[in-house]
């Protein structure tokens, strides 16, 4: 059985696209946290992403593709897992040896799943159609503007909040638990565990801030 | 069955009885030719006029049994040539013939594999051997069968070979390694070991055994079993009771399993190259024997019920002891004698059925329901100390719940082992120690509720411990609560898990508090009789491990039966079964559609026919409690001519009854746990009356068997060497109470007889 | 106490369960759980009913024959415990308590609550051993000194007792501790590094043919395993299986 079609090697799969979505995850967020200090840093660095060829021919298609890997092959695996017991137990205490997170990670996946529709709805649709589609010209002050734009309507804020939480409880399980899976489990653990229950809480908060900041102000 | 023909003969209260009438040629009497004939009545009868539907079952399972025993009696009077023979008093008893090599005692072993038949390589590939049971000696010896190139059939009833009992073994396994520079050796270990046995095994076979206790080691460091190291990597050793060196391997208290896991995966290899068939849930029914020769058996698949013939030219039983046959015992559930009382009921002699080992350390029983007894391992007593109170006004404050065995001052504590024997003080061998602790708990110094129960107390051996810890460490050794702790870690890294399963078990923390002990049934030393290839009287059957009588006489040492069951598997039985099998090469295979097969298999099928339709009032339990009761009584630690006529007598009228009364739900063709039982009880109640028959005649005490006729003033077993300095092998005659007894004398040539002494 | 049990009744592989509900009264707290299933089943028979089928042997925890899902967690609420060493004292007079067989594709039911796990059998068949001949001619015990740290690590794999409380607490019911700790004993040791790398691909391969889900680290089954199987043994799975992989 060739790696990619092994268990294991699936998981390990699923663990390094998690670890890569985390570090995107960490760079947009660092982007976002300018918008709160200067308008014009925000603009110059988004302007820079937003048509530096690297990042939008090579990044980008790269980061796509990580996240619908991460996404088609979290269903494979459940549909999977959810076949290796055929009758299911009458009663079953999941959380008295388990966490919440770690046994939903397909409900926080889910949510997730949705909200970033939602998100290239907002962001990432208008933006392909304003550069490749319409090709309208180059205006390198427009995002801290449409940054605001979106964050007025509470509902939308609401959704936003919501999401952030189930993208913490999602990484509050899969950010540790991908180190175990590539065989991470050493004197080092407790530490990893602690930096990554650190920024499970702090990075979904953070970009909950944000908004609520952008949504107050 | 062609001579001996089954009569009815009606008596006057409606019941008729069964007799046995075998014609055995013409002899001349007064000048007239008369025929001879040799008669035998059966110990149970029919009713004449069967009323009920009961009645005439009963009738036919009766008729059934008869023609068993006459087939039996007829194949028995075939092989002593009585049949041919015109005159009775000239028929010589068939005599045991043990094959130990000639020469010198440690050069036997090496002389006999030098000269002894082989099968070539490629021979080995046609022929076949079945091995049933998957403990340490199954499945070693299934392993090193099939790598030598047999084909092997394996069966086991649990689900899986790595269930079966062995993996219970805690403590550790003896080699005579001599690691620790202590003056350990092959003669040393050799002579421990018939010490221990109160000499009543074979020198031949336990010089072989210690001779490759070292290989043991060697194979199973080999194959990956984590022994316990110490800092420099080596590996390190405990000492056990009834012996002065330390020469006991061991895995934490999990020994057993661990050695258990090593064979099963050396089996689990050859499963993997198809070299062994392996037959999870299938309990082994009969033996076949075909030409006077062992050539297959007859299982029953536990799942579905299915009745399954298989051919070999030669069967080895690896089935282990028979301890259950006191219900309560440290063995599995599952564990039974059903395999080596089918082959003693179809000629193997069996060895010694009253020696039984009782182990000291066992966790006491708490109440009726009780359903086995738990262990824990006889390592305990190189730290703990074993005591009762002094005092009788204590016991009953403790008993109330009064007062704490802790709060007990040192000088009202009756160490009584170390006062008894101080040379080896809590290590004395295991019959002693037991024998001690029901001494005072007869006396009425027993602790618990049921005053069957004395303390093992760790307090200092924890103190011990802690200072050295202390002192090793640069830290107070005068802080008790910083020793305490320190001791207490010391003693949880070596006996951990038994203290856990302690507390689990008893809900007490013994890290705190005494542990409570009482001795129970864990071993028997008796077996199927073999010679010193383990060869039963049944030329192709084998018996190995425990199930065997070989090696360990009167009583076991701790930490032996592992060894002796990994040697007899990887070491001996694998070589000497080629000395047999080297005639059998040009046999083919063995054809299951042989008549012996079809007789066998009806035979099976009409005993669970019978107890499925029996619809007694009784569950199987209830007769296997009520034996195991007799049993414990008057065949226990202690035994007597009163108990044990009583015992025979009580086990008779239990048997009759459970034939008559049993109930057994369910079909038989599905899972079916109570008819497997049935079986197996069925099997125990012919056992227990040989064991007590085997025990009555045994008038001397020595190591488990101690005779109450038999003793010093000062209570100690008294051995009669004159008269009792050999094996009791009995031979099947149909009913246990007609079994024959032949003797093999025991001879020793390199150790002197002494009187066992520890004190 | 009196109890009332809920237990899943089936009478083959072929045929569909149900749980059935009985009555138990005058249950001992110093009863072993398997020992009011005995009082259980003389009762049931008594009253003519067919007796609950279930795996048992040593009754101390150690075969790993046992195997009940009691109250929605192997073992039942005691930890570091098999069924036959939990006790009736964890319950409370009045109790309702279900009792289900191992559940998992990989385990199906033979009858009650005793199930098939031939299929870890197989795994070991694959790969867990070191294939070293029983000839006795290996060398000295102690030729090889080996770091007691690893030594201990493996002793600690090795004390797996093959129960299935993993496949059966794990949500995706995977059988990932069981192999990681067969693997681990022997990648741990000299003796079984040889090997190591066929070792786990094999098994890992024998593991996934037979249907068990995929480990999702939730750690149920380092929890409710009885011998206290250590999750780092997965880890070391892992690892050892992707240099395996990668070595080609």
């Amino acid at each position: 059985m060739s790696l990619t079609a092994s268990s294991i090697g699936r998981k390990v799969a699923m663990a390094l696209s998690g670890i890569f979505l985390v570090l995107f995850l960490t760079q947009h967020f660092s982007i976002n946290l300018l918008s709160v200090f200067s308008e014009s840093l925000f603009n110059q660095v988004s302007h820079f992403m937003g048509n530096n060829p690297i990042v939008q021919f090579i990044l980008q298609p790269i980061l796509i593709f990580g996240v619908l890997f991460h996404f088609v092959m979290g269903f494979v695996l459940e549909l999977q897992n959810s076949k290796s017991r055929s009758t299911r137990y009458s009663v079953y205490k999941g959380k008295n040896n388990a966490s919440w997170m770690s046994r939903n990670m397909i409900i926080s996946g889910i949510v997730i799943l949705s909200f970033l529709g939602l998100h290239f709805y907002d962001f990432w649709v208008p933006e392909m159609d304003y550069k490749y589609i319409k090709i309208l010209p180059l205006d390198p002050d427009r995002y801290f503007d449409e940054l605001v734009h979106k964050f007025v309507s509470p509902v939308r804020v609401g959704i936003y909040v919501l999401s952030f939480i189930f993208l913490s409880l999602h990484l509050l399980h899969g950010f540790a638990s991908s180190f175990q899976t590539v065989g991470v489990n050493n004197k080092y653990t407790k530490i990893i565990k602690k930096f990554a229950t650190g920024f499970s809480v702090v990075v979904p908060l953070g970009f909950v801030l944000i908004a609520l900041f952008h949504h107050l102000k | 069955m062609k001579r001996v023909k089954i009569r009815y003969r009606k008596n006057a209260n409606g019941t008729s009885s069964i007799r046995l009438n075998c014609f055995c040629g013409y002899e001349k009497v007064n000048g007239k030719k008369k025929a001879r004939r040799l008669i035998k009545t059966l110990p149970f009868h029919l009713v004449t006029e069967p009323a009920s539907k009961d009645e005439i079952k009963l009738n036919d399972y009766y008729k059934i049994e008869a023609t068993k025993i006459a087939d039996e009696w007829e194949k028995s009077l075939l092989e002593n040539d009585i049949l041919t023979q015109q005159d009775e008093t000239k028929i010589k008893s068939f005599k045991l013939n043990s094959k130990i090599p000639e020469g010198d005692l440690a050069q036997k072993w090496t002389n006999h594999k030098g000269k002894i038949n082989l099968v070539s390589p490629a021979n080995k590939r046609l022929i076949d051997v079945i091995v049933v049971g998957t403990g340490l000696a199954g499945a070693s010896a299934s392993a090193t069968l099939a790598e030598l190139g047999y084909n092997v059939k394996t069966f086991c009833f649990q689900d899986s070979p790595r269930r079966a009992h062995s993996i219970a073994a805690q403590g550790g396994i003896n080699a005579a390694k001599n690691y620790q520079g202590d003056g350990d050796s092959t003669y040393r270990l050799f002579y421990d070991t018939i010490k221990g046995g109160d000499y009543r095994s074979r020198e031949a076979n336990v010089h072989r055994l210690a001779e490759v206790s070292t290989n043991i080691i060697d194979q199973c460091v080999a194959q990956g079993v984590p022994f316990a190291r110490d800092y420099g990597g080596l590996l390190d050793n405990r000492s056990f009771g009834g012996v002065l060196v330390s020469r006991t391997f061991y895995a934490k208290g999990q020994t057993g399993q661990q050695l258990l896991l090593g064979a099963y995966s050396a089996m689990n290899r050859q499963i993997g190259r198809g070299k062994i068939q392996m037959y999870n849930r299938h309990e082994m029914m009969d033996i076949v024997i075909i030409d006077g020769k062992a050539r297959g058996i007859i299982t029953r698949n536990l799942v579905n019920g299915k009745i399954e013939r298989h051919g070999a030219h030669a069967v080895v039983i690896a089935s282990g002891g028979y301890g259950n046959v006191f219900f309560l015992s440290t063995n599995a559930m599952g564990s039974n004698v059903s395999a080596t009382w089918k082959i003693h009921k179809k000629g193997a002699y069996f060895a010694n059925p009253c020696f039984t080992q009782i182990h000291p350390t066992c966790i006491p029983v708490s109440g009726d329901h009780q359903s086995k007894l738990t262990l824990m391992s006889e390592s305990l007593r190189n730290d703990g100390r074993i005591w009762v109170p002094k005092k009788l006004g204590d016991v009953k404050a403790i008993r109330e719940g009064n007062l704490k065995p802790t709060e007990i001052r040192e000088e009202d504590r009756d160490y009584y082992l170390e006062r008894r024997y101080p040379a080896f003080g809590n290590l004395v061998p295991r019959d002693v120690a037991s024998r001690a602790a029901k001494e005072r708990c007869d006396a009425g110094f027993g602790v618990n509720k049921t005053g069957e129960a004395v303390y093992l107390d760790f307090a200092s051996a924890i103190t011990r411990y802690g200072k050295e810890q202390a002192h090793v460490k640069n830290l107070n050794e005068d802080d008790p609560v910083l020793v305490k702790k320190l001791g207490q870690q010391v003693v949880r890294a070596k006996y951990g898990n038994l203290f856990q399963m302690y507390e689990k078990i008893v809900d007490q923390n013994p890290y705190e508090t005494p542990m409570m002990i009482y001795p129970a049934v864990h071993y028997t030393m008796g077996g199927v009789w073999v010679d010193y290839n383990l060869m039963t009287t049944i030329p192709g059957c084998y018996a190995i491990g425990e199930a065997n009588f070989s090696d360990h006489g009167a009583n076991r040492l701790g930490a032996s039966a592992l060894m002796q069951g990994l040697a007899d598997g990887y070491f001996v039985l694998p070589y000497t079964i080629g000395d047999y099998l080297a005639d059998d090469i040009r046999t083919g295979p063995i054809d299951t559609k042989l008549p012996e097969f079809e007789k066998a298999e009806n035979s099976v099928r009409a005993q669970i026919e019978a107890f499925i339709s029996n619809h007694g009032k009784n569950s199987v339990d209830y007769y296997h409690r009520k034996l195991g009761k007799i049993m414990w009584d008057k065949c226990g630690m202690s035994r007597n001519e009163k108990g044990l006529k009583e015992a025979i007598k009580e086990i008779q009228e239990l048997r009759e009854d459970f034939y008559k009364n049993v109930n057994v739900p369910g079909r038989s063709d599905e899972f079916n746990e109570q008819l497997a039982k049935a079986g197996r009880v069925a099997d125990f109640l012919e056992l227990g009356e040989l064991f007590a028959n085997d025990a009555l005649k045994r008038t001397e005490s020595c190591g488990g068997h101690f005779r109450e006729e038999s003793q010093t003033p000062e209570g100690e077993a008294l051995r009669d060497d004159k008269n009792f300095t050999f094996v009791s092998a009995w031979e099947c005659k149909g009913v246990p109470s007609k079994a024959k007894l032949h003797k093999e004398d025991l001879e020793y040539e390199e150790i002197e007889v002494k009187t066992r002494s520890y004190k | 106490m009196n109890l009332t049990l809920k237990i899943w009744r089936q009478p083959n592989s072929e045929t569909k369960g149900k749980i059935e509900t009985y009555k138990i009264d005058d249950v001992s707290p110093d009863m072993s759980f398997l020992e009011m299933m005995d009082v259980l089943n003389e009762q049931l028979m008594s009253q003519g009913i067919d007796p609950v089928a279930f795996d048992h042997d040593c009754r101390e925890g150690i075969c790993g024959m046992c195997s009940m899902f009691i109250n929605g967690e192997a073992h039942g609420p005691d930890r570091l415990v098999t069924t036959c060493q939990l006790h009736m004292r964890k319950f409370k007079d009045g109790d309702t308590i279900t009792i289900e067989p191992f559940r998992a594709k990989a385990f199906p039911v033979i009858k009650d609550l005793a199930v098939d796990r031939s299929a870890f059998d197989r795994i070991q068949q694959a790969g867990g051993f070191v294939s070293v001949n029983t000839s006795g001619n290996t060398q000295d015990a102690n030729a090889i000194p080996i770091d007691k740290h690893d030594a201990d690590k493996a002793f600690d794999a090795a004390t797996c007792i093959g129960c299935g409380a993993c496949v059966a607490t794990c949500k995706n019911a995977s059988a990932m501790l069981f192999v990681s700790a067969k693997v681990s004993q022997y990648a741990l040791l000299p003796q079984g590094k040889v090997e190591a790398a066929d070792r786990v691909l094999n098994m890992v391969n024998q593991m996934d043919e037979e249907g068990f889900g995929n480990c999702t680290n939730t750690g149920a089954c380092e929890v409710e395993c009885p011998k206290g199987i250590s999750l780092e043994n997965i880890a070391r799975m892992n690892r050892e299986y992707l240099f395996a992989s990668l070595k080609g």
